[in-house]
Order: C-alpha cells, then sequence, then structure tokens
C-alpha cells in the first residue's frame, strides 16, 4: 500500500445484499423444529415475587415450557459470573453481588425477566407470556441518580476515579472563572434491528448459536464459561447487524438463559426482545451528572481545570466509562484534575453507547470552553488555538498524528463561520433567531490484537476471512480496499468473509478499533501473500528471475517492474507455473512498542448553524459541517456514511433523545419509538463531511485511525453552543426540548 | 394479544347491525390506534368488526361545503385538490400529523376516534382512570391494570392545561380534528336509533368523571362522514405544531388558523389548539377579540392572553402555559401575512 494515495470512494461491498434483503441478521435464521421464547419482565424496580402463577400459561395453546426462578435449568458455569465474559472490551461485572437471570425472587430492576415463555410459535408465546401473573412484596425503587450524588462510589481502577496534574483548586485564583453543571439524560441505543439469539444444541456438549453480538469470539468465551465447554465445541455466527450502537458489545443474561433452555426442551431456541424490552435487557447511555470548573486568565490561557462526574449504574454491577477523560489531554493547561463517580441504583446495568463517555464528556467541556470563551469574549475558535497543545500534556509524550488544526479551519470554512457574531443573539432571519456553534471531539485511537487469512486462488480471486462482526460501519468494505491496495486484485474479485468463530480471531467491534485492528491483520496476511508470489517470480527459473523483491509492483492482477512496466507476469500465471492452486496466509497481527510511546487519538471538530424560533423554542439545525482527522482514510464513502450517522445521533443526542422513568414506580414511560425520539429525517439537514485524510506514521501499516465514536463526539455541544450563539441562552441539560429553551427565553 | 372474532361488513347498515349484537365489539378502520392498543392490552376486544370495505370514502363538494367520508384514508384527503383549495388548513393539519405511512392506513373516522397518547393509559402497569376500571371486553370485574390518574404528579410534560379533572389529565392526541373544530365541522352518525348530525365541538368531550369516555356517540353509532362548511379563509390559513422533533412526534400545542382578512383587518377567524384539552380546544373569546381588529401583534398578543384564560399546569407541563399563547401568536402573524 502507498501511504500517500487517497483510497477509491467505492460503494459498499454488502449494499446489494442489504438492500435485497439477501443479508441475513441473526433472527432470519429459521431451524427444523425450532420453539420461539418471549420474556416477561417484572412490573415493579424493587422488591421480591410472592406469587407467581403460571399455569394459564402453561395451558395455553403450543406452549412448551415456563420458565422461572422455581424451575429455570442450571447453568453449569453460574459460579462465574453470568453476562460478564473473559475476551472482548466488555465491562467484568466488579461486584460480589452479580445479577443471575430467574434465579431468585428478588427483583433488582424494573422489566427484570421474570419467566421465559417457550411456545411453538411467537405469537403463542407472546399471548402465552400475557397470562403469567406475579405478585409481588414491592419496595421504593430507588431510580433518581439526582437525589442520589452523595452516595457516588469511586470505581475501582489505577486512578481510584481521581486524577491530578498540578493544583487541584487553581482554578479558583484565575481571573476569569467559570463553574457550571450539565446533565445528559438516559439515552437507548434502539437500533432498528432488535436484539436477542438463537441457539441449537446440535449435540449434547455442542452449540450453534446465531445472535446479535458485536462479537462472535466474545459470545463464544461467554457461552463455552457459562456451559463449561470447550470454546471449539461453540460456533457463534453474526454476519450482518442492524445497528448496535454498542449494546452488542457483551453477552447479556437472558442470552445465556435461552442457551440453558434450549438444552432443556431438546429444541432449537429464538428469542427476540420486544422494543420495550431494548430499554431494559440490552444497556443503555447513563444518566451523567457533571461539574466543570474553568479559570483563564484575561489572555484566553487555561489556568485550571477541574471535571467530576457522577453516572448511575446498576445495584449489582459498576458499569464504568471515560467521561472525564478528554479534560485530561485535550487543552494546554497546567492544572488539571477529574473526578469520576458512580451511584449505585434500581436499575438495570449501563453499557456503552456510541462515543460512549467521552460524549458525555465532551458535551460538558466543550460547552465550558464555549461559555468561557463568551466571558473571554474571544472567538471560540480562538479561544482553542490559545490552548493547543501538540503533545499529551496528560502523558507527556507526543501525539501519533494531529492535524486539528487543520481541521479547524476546514470546517470553519465549510459552515460560513465567518458570518458568525461574537455578540449572541445578534442575528435573525424573519421570525428566527440564527446561530453558530462548534466543538472538538476525540477517541482514543486503539490497535488491538487481531487474526486474518488471505486465500489468493490461481484465478487471481482473494478471500479475506476473519471473525469479526460488521455491525454496519462497511467493515467489509474497508478490509476489501486494504486488500486491494496490498495485492492489487481487482475489486471485484475480492470476498470478505466474517462474523463467524469458524474464521480467525478477531476483537469485538467496538472502540473505533476494527479498521486498525482487523485491516492490519488483513494487511499483514495478504502482504505474506505477496512476498510468496515475490519469490517466486524473481527465483531462479521465475518470470521476473534476478529481479529485486523492492523493484516490484503489484496491481491489476500482475506483478511487474516499477520502472520496466513490459517485464510482468499475472499473478494466475505464476501461480500455475508452480503447479499452486491457492496461496493461503494467516496473520496474527498486534502493535509494538510504538504503542507506550505515542498518544493516539482521532479528532474531530463538528460545527453547525441552527434556527431558533424565540416564541415556541423550537431549535432546528440547519447546517452541519463534521471534520474527521482519523488519519488516513481507508474506505472514503463509508467513512463518510459513519460521519452523517454520527451527526444524525448527535442530533438525536442534542435535541431529542431521553429515556424517562417515572421514578415513584422506577417505571420507563416512553420505551417504544414513538415516544423515545430518535432524530428522524425532518431533524437533519444535509451533512458536509470534511476528511484531513492524511495517515498517522505511526499507528498500523494503513496509517488508518477509527471514526465510528468522534463521529457523534462532540457534536451536541456544538448544537448547545450554537443555540446559545443563537439567543445568548446556555441550556447545560440535554436534549435542548422546546420547554427548556423556553424557560429561559421568557 | 387476546383471541377475538373478526366480522367484515360492506355496507353501514350492516355495520351497525354487527356491532349491537354484543359487548366487547369494535369498529376496525385503519387500525393504526386499536392493534396497537389490543397488543398492549388496554382494549381487549371480543369482536372486530372490518368496516374497510364500507362505501365512505368518498370527498365531495355539497351545496353547502365539502363532505368526507369516514373511511377516506388521512393521506387522500390531505392530498385531495378539493381540500386543499377550499379548506387548506385540513391538509396542513393532515400532513403534520404522523408519518406517511400511518396517514395511509388511517382513516378520518378512525382518527377521531384515536385514543389518548398518554403513557399511563397504554401501562397497564400503571394506574389510570381512562384504562380502568372495567373496559368493554374485560372479563367481568376484570380492571386493565391499577385506577388513578398517573400523569398527576408525574411525567405530565405533554398533558393538558385546559378542561381537565383530578380523575384524568390526557389530551386528544390528533392534528385532524383540530382543523375540523376550527372549521366547524359537522359529524354524520348513524345508529341502531337512526341518523343525526353532531357537532364537532361536541363530538369529543372533557374528561370529568368519566374519562373512560372520549366522545358523545351513543352505542352503536358508525361515524359515516364529516361536513365543513363553505368558508372564505383558503387564502390565510395556518397550522402551527410545535412538538419535539420535526415529523413523527404528537403535539406539545398547536395551533389552527382560519382568518377572512380585508386588507389589514380580520373579518372573521376560527382558533383552535391541540395538545392542551382533552377535546380540540376552539378559542372562542380570542376569535370574538379579534373579529374586525386589525392583525397586529399588540391585538395578537391580547388575543392570546384571553385564550388563556383558565388554563393551569401540571408541574412537567406549566411551560404550556407559556409555549400556548406564544404559538397562538405566531401562528396568528403567520396565517395574516399577506401574499
Amino acid at each position: 500500500m502507498t501511504k500517500d494515495t487517497k483510497n477509491p470512494p467505492i460503494d459498499r461491498v454488502d449494499g446489494r445484499l442489504k438492500v435485497t434483503g439477501g443479508a441475513n441478521y441473526f433472527a432470519d435464521f429459521e431451524l427444523p423444529n425450532m420453539a420461539y421464547c418471549v420474556l416477561v419482565g417484572s412490573e415493579v424496580g424493587r422488591g421480591t415475587i410472592t406469587s407467581l402463577d403460571t399455569k394459564k400459561a402453561q395451558g395455553a395453546p403450543g406452549v412448551l415450557g415456563v420458565f422461572t426462578h422455581q424451575n429455570m435449568p442450571p447453568i453449569p458455569g453460574w459460579d462465574a459470573p453470568v453476562g460478564g465474559e473473559a475476551d472482548g472490551p466488555a465491562p467484568k461485572p466488579k461486584r460480589e453481588e452479580t445479577y443471575r437471570i430467574l434465579s431468585s425472587p428478588k427483583i433488582l430492576f424494573d422489566g427484570q425477566p421474570i419467566a421465559i415463555v417457550v411456545a411453538d410459535s411467537f405469537e403463542r408465546a407472546t399471548y402465552a407470556a400475557s397470562l403469567v401473573k406475579a405478585t409481588y412484596n414491592k419496595q421504593a425503587a430507588r431510580t433518581e441518580l439526582e437525589k442520589h450524588l452523595s452516595e457516588g462510589v469511586a470505581p475501582k481502577g489505577a486512578d481510584g476515579g481521581n486524577y491530578l496534574r498540578g493544583k487541584a483548586d487553581a482554578y479558583q485564583s484565575a481571573p476569569v472563572r467559570l463553574e457550571a453543571n450539565y446533565t445528559i439524560p438516559i439515552e437507548v441505543h434502539n437500533p432498528m434491528e432488535l436484539h436477542g439469539i438463537l441457539a441449537h444444541w446440535t449435540a449434547s456438549d455442542k452449540l450453534m448459536i446465531y445472535a446479535k453480538t458485536q462479537g462472535v469470539n466474545a459470545t463464544q468465551q461467554a457461552m463455552a464459561q457459562a456451559f463449561k465447554l470447550d470454546p471449539k465445541n461453540i460456533h457463534v455466527h453474526t454476519e450482518f447487524m442492524g445497528g448496535g450502537f454498542g449494546m452488542g458489545l457483551r453477552t447479556w443474561p437472558q442470552e445465556t438463559a435461552v442457551v440453558a433452555v434450549a438444552r432443556k426442551i431438546g429444541r432449537p431456541l429464538k428469542l427476540v426482545v420486544t422494543r420495550s424490552q431494548m430499554f431494559t435487557l440490552v444497556g443503555h447511555r447513563p444518566y451523567t451528572v457533571q461539574t466543570i470548573n474553568m479559570g483563564a486568565d484575561t489572555n484566553g490561557k487555561l489556568v485550571g481545570l477541574a471535571h467530576a462526574a457522577t453516572a448511575e449504574t446498576a445495584s449489582y454491577e459498576d458499569f464504568t466509562e471515560a467521561t472525564v477523560n478528554m479534560t485530561k489531554f485535550m487543552y494546554d493547561c497546567p492544572n488539571v484534575s477529574t473526578r469520576y463517580r458512580i451511584v449505585r441504583l434500581d436499575r438495570s446495568v449501563p453499557i456503552w453507547m456510541r462515543g460512549p463517555g467521552e460524549a458525555t464528556g465532551a458535551f460538558a467541556l466543550e460547552s465550558a470552553m464555549d461559555e468561557m470563551a463568551h466571558k473571554l469574549n474571544l472567538d471560540p475558535i480562538e479561544f482553542r488555538l490559545r490552548n493547543y497543545t501538540e503533545t499529551d500534556p496528560e502523558h507527556n509524550r507526543p501525539y501519533s498524528s494531529k492535524n486539528l488544526k487543520e481541521a479547524y479551519q476546514r470546517g470553519a470554512d465549510a459552515i460560513g463561520w465567518s458570518n458568525r457574531k461574537n455578540e449572541p443573539g445578534s442575528q435573525r432571519e424573519g421570525d428566527w433567531l440564527i446561530g453558530y456553534g462548534m466543538s472538538t471531539g476525540v477517541f482514543s485511537a486503539f490497535r488491538w490484537e487481531a487474526s486474518a487469512r488471505a486465500l489468493l486462488k490461481a484465478d487471481s480471486s482473494l478471500t479475506i476471512q476473519s471473525a469479526v462482526t460488521d455491525i454496519g460501519p462497511g467493515t467489509g468494505t474497508a478490509l476489501t480496499i486494504i486488500a486491494h491496495n496490498v495485492l492489487g486484485v481487482p475489486l471485484n474479485q475480492i470476498k470478505v468473509e466474517y462474523g463467524d468463530t469458524s474464521l480467525p480471531k478477531a476483537p469485538t467491534q467496538g472502540g473505533s478499533a476494527i479498521v486498525s485492528a482487523v485491516g492490519s491483520a488483513v494487511f499483514d496476511a495478504c502482504t505474506a501473500v505477496k512476498k510468496q508470489l515475490t519469490e517466486l517470480a524473481i527465483k531462479e527459473g521465475g518470470s521476473l528471475a534476478g529481479r529485486q523483491a523492492d523493484e516490484l509492483i503489484i496491481a491489476d492482477g500482475v506483478l511487474s517492474v516499477e520502472k520496466e512496466p513490459r517485464k510482468k507476469v499475472a499473478l494466475s500465471e505464476l501461480m500455475r507455473a508452480n503447479n499452486l492452486t491457492v496461496i493461503d496466509k494467516s496473520a496474527d497481527s498486534k502493535g509494538g512498542s510504538e504503542q507506550s510511546k505515542y498518544s493516539m487519538y482521532s479528532f474531530s471538530v463538528h460545527f453547525v448553524q441552527v434556527r431558533v424560533n424565540p416564541l415556541t423554542g423550537v431549535v432546528r439545525v440547519s447546517k452541519a459541517v463534521s471534520v474527521a482527522d482519523s488519519g488516513r482514510i481507508v474506505s472514503p464513502k463509508t467513512a463518510a456514511s459513519q460521519m452523517i450517522g454520527g451527526v444524525a445521533g448527535g442530533i438525536g443526542m442534542a435535541l431529542t433523545e431521553e429515556a424517562s422513568i417515572d421514578h415513584r414506580f422506577g417505571r420507563f414511560v416512553n420505551n417504544n419509538l414513538g415516544d423515545y425520539h430518535v432524530a428522524v429525517h425532518a431533524d437533519v439537514p444535509a451533512i458536509e463531511t470534511i476528511m484531513i485524510d492524511k495517515p498517522d506514521p505511526i499507528i498500523n501499516p494503513m496509517g488508518a485511525k477509527g471514526m465510528g465514536e468522534i463521529a457523534l463526539i462532540g457534536f451536541a455541544g456544538a448544537v448547545a453552543n450554537a443555540v446559545f450563539n443563537a439567543t445568548g441562552q446556555r441550556v447545560r441539560d440535554l436534549p435542548i426540548t422546546p420547554d427548556k429553551l423556553l424557560r429561559k427565553l421568557t | 394479544m387476546n383471541q377475538f372474532q373478526y366480522t367484515r361488513v360492506t355496507t353501514p347498515k350492516a355495520a351497525v347491525s354487527a356491532i349491537s349484537t354484543g359487548n366487547g365489539s369494535y369498529f376496525l378502520a385503519g387500525g393504526t390506534n386499536l392493534i396497537d392498543l389490543m397488543k398492549r392490552e388496554v382494549v381487549v376486544p371480543e369482536r372486530l368488526i372490518d368496516i374497510n370495505k364500507l362505501p365512505l370514502a368518498t370527498i365531495e363538494k355539497t351545496a353547502t361545503g365539502l363532505r368526507i367520508g369516514a373511511m377516506a384514508k388521512n393521506s387522500a384527503v390531505a392530498e385531495s385538490e378539493l381540500v386543499k383549495k377550499y379548506v387548506p388548513l385540513l391538509t396542513m393539519a393532515l400532513n403534520a400529523g404522523a408519518s406517511a405511512q400511518l396517514r395511509n392506513m388511517a382513516t378520518v373516522g378512525g382518527n377521531m376516534m384515536q385514543r389518548t397518547r398518554c403513557a399511563y393509559f397504554y401501562d397497564t402497569a400503571m394506574p389510570c382512570n381512562k384504562r380502568s376500571p372495567v373496559q368493554a371486553g374485560a372479563d367481568k370485574g376484570q380492571t386493565n391494570g391499577p385506577v388513578g390518574c398517573g400523569a398527576i404528579g408525574g411525567i405530565n410534560r405533554m398533558h393538558a392545561i385546559f378542561g381537565a379533572s383530578t380523575k384524568c389529565i390526557a389530551v386528544h392526541p390528533s392534528d385532524m380534528c383540530i382543523a375540523l373544530a376550527a372549521l366547524d365541522a359537522t359529524v354524520n352518525v348513524s345508529g341502531p336509533k337512526g341518523d343525526r348530525t353532531i357537532p364537532f365541538g361536541d363530538f369529543h368531550r372533557l374528561p370529568g368523571d368519566t374519562p373512560q369516555k372520549d366522545n358523545t356517540l351513543l352505542p352503536g353509532e358508525l361515524i359515516m362522514s364529516v361536513d365543513i362548511p363553505t368558508n372564505k379563509f383558503a387564502d390565510h390559513s395556518h397550522y402551527l405544531k410545535v412538538r419535539d422533533r420535526a415529523s413523527y412526534a404528537f403535539a406539545l400545542v398547536s395551533v389552527g388558523v382560519a382568518v377572512d382578512m380585508k386588507r389589514d383587518t380580520i373579518q372573521d377567524i376560527r382558533l383552535a389548539m391541540g395538545g392542551v384539552a382533552h377535546k380540540p380546544w376552539r378559542l372562542i373569546e380570542a376569535e370574538q377579540f379579534l373579529r374586525g381588529k386589525s392583525a397586529t401583534e399588540a391585538n395578537f398578543k391580547q388575543a392570546a392572553m384571553l385564550a388563556m384564560n383558565g388554563a393551569k399546569g401540571y408541574g412537567e407541563n406549566d411551560f404550556k402555559l407559556t409555549l400556548a399563547p406564544n404559538s397562538i401568536i405566531d401562528a396568528l402573524k403567520t396565517a395574516t401575512k399577506t401574499a
């Protein structure tokens, strides 16, 4: 691969399959003799089941079994925390008391499964589930974070939730000071595809699973642990996923339960949860309260910065995320402290949701930066530039690459930042107020361990294999381009096989890490193929005998001497001449010592123009420009789609998304897609995406860094900042709905 | 979903006769709300009488105005040239409602009959006086969940500020009905005791002590059509819907305005609000005040103030006490703009 060459903007390789219904998602699989199950959820948020009447359900037509804490088949690995896992980036339960589905009458959260009803059709299982009746010894559910902020506990870990550089209270003595609180509500991933699993015991110790998981290897490990099986006996298949956004980053307890029940009934068993169960059984972005203290001198130089965050978690498991991390390294500031706490509530456990904690933290930090810029009467970009850092102040080491200044400039040019007026509330179009806002996003650029295999056949077609799941970002497309760049095989002769544990092991898709991890493994496997081809060509008696390997280039299925293009051999010919039907190379790939010498991050800058109706408080995003500085862009079209998706999600986060709980009952009141407002097309303007597209010379052979998270991180702050610019009013509690803005405007 | 009988009828007479033969029978039109209610077991019919084959989908000009058949689809009404020409307010209101897919299924009669979207009504684990006690069709003595009003003292951001009761503060969710209320429509119904006409303003009701009753239809009555009288409002109509997202969301507050302007003077006007009450909320006092006045912001403000007489917030929805009058002003400004 030539690093200096931009990559071709090819169409998504699985696009046709997806739009024609040819792509099979887990629930599309139908097996002979398959049974269906439906979960019955608790209607109280805390308490104990006092009676459970399953008789009617058991007698309903087609019912094969009703499983409760009284008759749940054993899970041999029950001693190990069910739902945690040994592999991948999923959180491990960190507390003694973990939640084990259907193991006790104790209710830990509203919606907790109290029964699994199995029938010969989904409809019959659904009906029978409605006949299960429970009574409870009810207790008041503690679900409101703001009432329990003082109960925050420090997470276990290296820094115990505290970080300090310089003096913690330096901001107090700065001439210009800001203290502000920001809140983020519960957000729910809500991909279109519902979560679930299809479990099939093909022998007493052999298991086939079709699941909605972001990592087939992680699910394989979790099930191996739960059922004390050799992982080799567990086959997990998840080729396509109808959106994940983080909710598939772990194996959820109900999946394990379905596997156990499938064994008990001796039939393949499918679970597809309901939309309302998506709010309680597969995680969410945790409600988080943050405080920023910031001090600057009159020249706009940061003096001190303190960022504290408190987030909800479950009573039975500690979930933590990197909410305050960005504050540690984003700006050049000598005195920085952060504090992170979690509060254990009667709620189901959260999980990372796109951008995860960094998106939550960036909303607070980047709103505060805007607030401080206003206090200093500085342009918000100028304020950021005065505190720009070329090296990572947290770890005192260089960035592997950082082109954020260029990103600020290009984004500003594209949105028409020069039309912005620093004086808030000073621009109108008819009755609408106009404002501009911007915000920075940043996320770690990882390089995890991954494996891949490349098979070049004599007809010069190439197959790439890796167990990685494509949750939608275009992984298959990116891997195709990487292979094409190394081996010169025409794009339409490359096939990528993925999403199956029979393929070389790969990490869970998450953390914007897959192009870097799996892409590097594909790069290495293809490089090994290329090496063999080259050796065959230049060996004695070979078609290009006597040449040196570094003289050769490979393109369009032909190996040739770069400076004498007529000296060439077709790959197919070369293989036939050597009686080879296939060249088969595998690679295990991981980063080296550079991982500790450099700080590796992807950066983004989001710009928006908003229109605000001062009478109704309605906010519309009228323009959006998102700039990504994430190294070499491997697949330009799918990368742009990632950014567009991030902006759509960001508009939801900023303006519409909030899962509301009635705390008197500890129960959601808007757990459906009609009332939980994800942004719709009418909320999303045309989005301009800009890629800096400069290779990172350190991170991996492609020079590519991830983009899934940075597409969202910071966006909500840009909207809040634009709303302030339009109105002079600062909304610090997301989402910015008309009621909140109206209270401030009138 | 529980088992139920299903009957298809092809004439209004057969429909009325079928629904009168037993308790627990419901008409099924577009099904965009009823099917959801059945899935959630909020409504548990014993029998559905499918009226989709009734020949009631005509939209026609009559001597006194427009007549719209009860089974006309919301999308067909919105796209009708007659409706666009004579009652553009209705087109605007329809297009502000639901989504294109839902409008393609939903009928005019069904739209009028849709239930509130109050979350407590839909969750049988939550208290609701509208849903419980005993629904027609439920086992005798069985209620669909606890009684009481969950919204009072609960999540009531979407709820009523006018005409609510201690039993219920839910709002009627329709956009279409706001336009029909503003335009003085009448509803033609047919029932076991014959045909009658109900003024639109009397069709829906306030909750009082019987919030389970959304409207004044008598048992067995079928909506046949809606009449909209001829008016002079076509040039100055506006439907403003303020909502949490730009499409597919119910109104926080909506305002339907229809004005007959002569230069800057308001000759005649109709005003109705949605998202504020258990029924479409006509602003009679504000209309009376504005008649004969010039279209100025000061007059709009005065009218909006009058419209707010008797308004009451319940906590989370207090913002509507500001949003409602502001929306009236905003809608009046837009409607009275001269082309």
